[in-house]
């Protein structure tokens, strides 16, 4: 069958799926609507976590990055999975004890503030869309590929399904929907990694495989590849180049972040039992760590086969009229083009930039081959170390998608790695948008502006923030501010620099009153956004140029959220340390906390 | 002992095994895959150079033991103490 036949068959069928399960569990009452009633069992809700945290930025974008950066990219595997130690020991059993519905109002209660409700409601917002704008535009890359659709269309369809699941079917349909989500885009990842690790090293376990010989000669994979990228002029792939200070950072403020994001602590309100929250976060990281383990070697072996499709056997590359038609495809869409820098007709991938830019930009004419014409090239300087002048651009976030195609795998595995991609940033965007929904309505509605309101009207104002939640991201998804797993990695920073410090501070500390609670929440958020945004603008021009000689402490836009926490650390110990402590009411609350059992 | 008692001790052995757990999730990400790869890089698994790996997949392996022994150990004090839900 025709691969666009067989895309459409699989989204078609996995979206019927979906929508099918949040159907039949339509949410009745607000506790269900919010929690699911509390009845979710720990491996589910394993599932439905690492579904709603792996998004467009695990399952697209990061192997992609892995591939470009090799080393230096260890920090998202690192960051995104060590803060699931973070959460199981100092944050999920506490919160699931406390027991209610939204971090903002747990806020709230343990620093007796309204003040501190509304800004973690602000931080969440922050937070929130900030993650979401890269969803969306992971939705926007699949589509423009495989629908061959704009990207603008791409992102309407999005936005509409998301719609229908997370408005009609609540947290409960959501968990059940983001189990299917898990098992559609774990099969969608795991199965074209293990065709390509058989093809390249002739094992049939990735994690393995990269680490093992060539099929048809003893070198090491790995060794191969750092002498194929050193020959380019690239730094080696096990190698680095990033300063560790700044790995440091980055590493925190994802660790930290994942531990402090919202729309993932709330799923610890779903289980059952204290001890199942603890359980419920190993059992996410166990199935979180299926697709992190893999993804390493997804990236290694794309690289090594993107370099060899390109540069040829004899490394002085391959004409244009030669390359197989996912070349072509993605040149179509904007994402992939080709200068022909020296005139031989070839196209040669090394270190450097083939373009003068952020993006590539064409016009309506083709060249000599059919190629599409550039109108923004580099000068075509040959950089140090590398044999000739970069002539090829590859957008990061492309790789997974086109990885199978690079292998040469067949049709079937290139379809279902859409639908998974699709289900990724699916399934988060639904449960990010839960959590804005439910703070509004909930933390700000019904608590603190309009008291009175019913549970019906409750919900009603919920689904009304869903939608305007929905068009903003989609604005947002249209115009984002860097690659997904940048985007991404900014909400991450957010995160660790506003709510993880409140919420372990809570828990962890008697003493920390309200003054310090919201001084150091706001302090780290401030901080960061303002950061971030004066190095990258997103609604105007940025301040400054993003490069290392304008940086604090040379800390990219990204790793800043480390640093932002470790502020807000201080800020609230020390503003506490001046003010009186919390009132006795309190401080039995969170004595209260830390044992299982009890009041709650 | 008061029931108070109790709980302050159950949170101390918490505490203290807390610590215990992010000692090893702190070397094996940032010590192992961090600060000190460059050392680790000399040594070698297989096609693997040691700090590498440990940056891309030891780390991670690492993390769900953590969790794991964590639950194991926090299932035993919940009983101990009486606090088991």
């Amino acid at each position: 069958m025709e691969l666009q036949t067989l895309t459409f068959l699989f989204v078609g069928l996995s979206f019927a799926l979906y929508i099918a399960i949040a159907i039949k569990s339509r949410a009745d009452s607000t506790e269900e609507f919010y929690v699911a009633g509390g009845h979710v069992h720990p491996v589910f809700n394993g599932m439905a976590t690492a579904a709603d945290w792996m998004s467009a930025a695990s399952f697209i974008s990061m192997a992609g990055l892995i591939a470009f950066l090799g080393y230096d990219a260890s920090v998202y595997l690192m960051g995104w999975t060590g803060g699931y130690v973070l959460l199981a020991m100092l944050l999920a059993p506490y919160l699931r004890k406390y027991g209610k519905f939204t971090v903002p109002e747990f806020i709230g209660e343990r620093y007796y503030s309204k003040t501190a409700r509304i800004v973690a409601v602000v931080c969440l917002i922050f937070i929130s869309f900030t993650y979401i704008a890269g969803q969306m535009r992971g939705v926007g890359i699949v589509f423009s590929r495989f629908l061959e659709v704009d990207i603008i269309s791409g992102l309407i369809i999005g936005m509409c399904v998301v719609f229908v699941y997370a408005v009609l079917g609540g947290m409960k349909g959501i968990t059940y929907t983001q189990v299917a989500q898990y098992c559609v885009l774990i099969f969608a990842y795991t199965v074209p990694a293990i065709f390509i690790s058989l093809q390249i090293t002739g094992s049939p376990i990735p994690q393995i495989g990269f680490g093992g010989t060539l099929i048809n000669d003893s070198t090491y994979m790995l060794d191969k590849l750092d002498l194929i990228v050193t020959d380019l002029g690239f730094t080696a792939y096990t190698g680095g180049s990033e300063s560790t200070i700044n790995l440091f950072f980055l590493t925190l403020a994802l660790m930290a972040g994942t531990a402090g994001l919202p729309h993932v602590i709330v799923r610890f309100f779903t289980v059952p039992k204290v001890s199942d929250a603890r359980r419920s976060a190993g059992y996410a990281l166990l199935f979180i760590a299926l697709l992190y383990t893999v993804a390493p070697a997804v990236g290694s072996m794309a690289r090594l086969n993107l370099i060899e499709t390109i540069n040829g056997e004899d490394s002085t590359g391959v004409s244009y009229s030669e390359m197989p038609g996912w070349f072509k495809t993605w040149e179509n869409s904007g994402l992939l083009a080709w200068y022909d820098h020296n005139e031989d007709g070839k196209v040669q991938y090394a270190k450097g930039s083939p373009i003068d830019g952020k993006v590539p930009e064409f016009d309506e004419t083709r060249g000599e081959q059919g190629e599409r014409i550039l109108t923004n090239p580099s000068e075509g300087q040959i950089a140090e170390g590398a044999p000739f002048a970069n002539e090829l651009y590859v957008d990061r976030d492309i790789m997974v998608l086109a990885n199978p195609e690079i292998a040469g795998l067949p049709n079937w595995v290139i379809a279902l790695i859409a639908a998974g991609g699709i289900a990724a940033a699916l399934s988060t965007a639904a449960g990010l948008l839960l959590v804005i929904s439910s703070s509004i309505s909930h933390d700000l509605m019904k608590s603190t502006f309009a008291p009175n309101i019913t549970e019906k009207q409750e919900l009603m104002y919920g689904r009304i923030a869903i939608t305007v939640a929905i068009v903003i991201a989609g604005y947002l998804g249209a115009n984002p501010p860097g690659w997904v797993a940048e985007t991404v990695a900014m909400a991450f920073g957010l995160a660790a620099s506003s709510l993880f410090p409140a919420i372990l501070l809570g828990i962890f500390s008697i003493r920390v009153n309200r003054t310090g609670a919201v001084a150091g929440m706001l302090i780290g958020l401030i901080f960061t956004f303002c950061y971030i945004i004066y190095f990258k603008g997103v609604f105007f021009e940025p301040f400054a140029e993003n490069i290392e000689e304008n940086w604090l402490f040379g800390i990219t836009p990204q790793a800043i959220g480390g640093l932002g926490m470790i502020l807000n650390f201080v800020v609230a110990l020390t503003v506490s340390h001046f003010t009186p402590a919390p009132p006795q009411k309190i401080q039995e609350m969170v004595a209260d906390l830390r044992v299982p059992t009890g009041r709650f | 002992m008061s029931k108070e008692l109790t709980h302050k001790a159950y949170w101390r052995e918490n505490i203290k095994l807390i610590l215990t757990c992010l000692v090893i999730w702190f070397l094996v990400s940032f010590g192992c895959g961090v600060f000190f790869v460059e050392e680790l890089n000399q040594i070698r698994l297989g096609g693997f150079k040691l700090g590498f790996w440990f940056a891309q997949q030891g780390s991670i392996y690492s993390f769900l033991l953590l969790i794991f022994f964590y639950n194991y150990k926090m299932n035993q004090l919940d009983k101990k103490y009486q606090v088991n839900d």
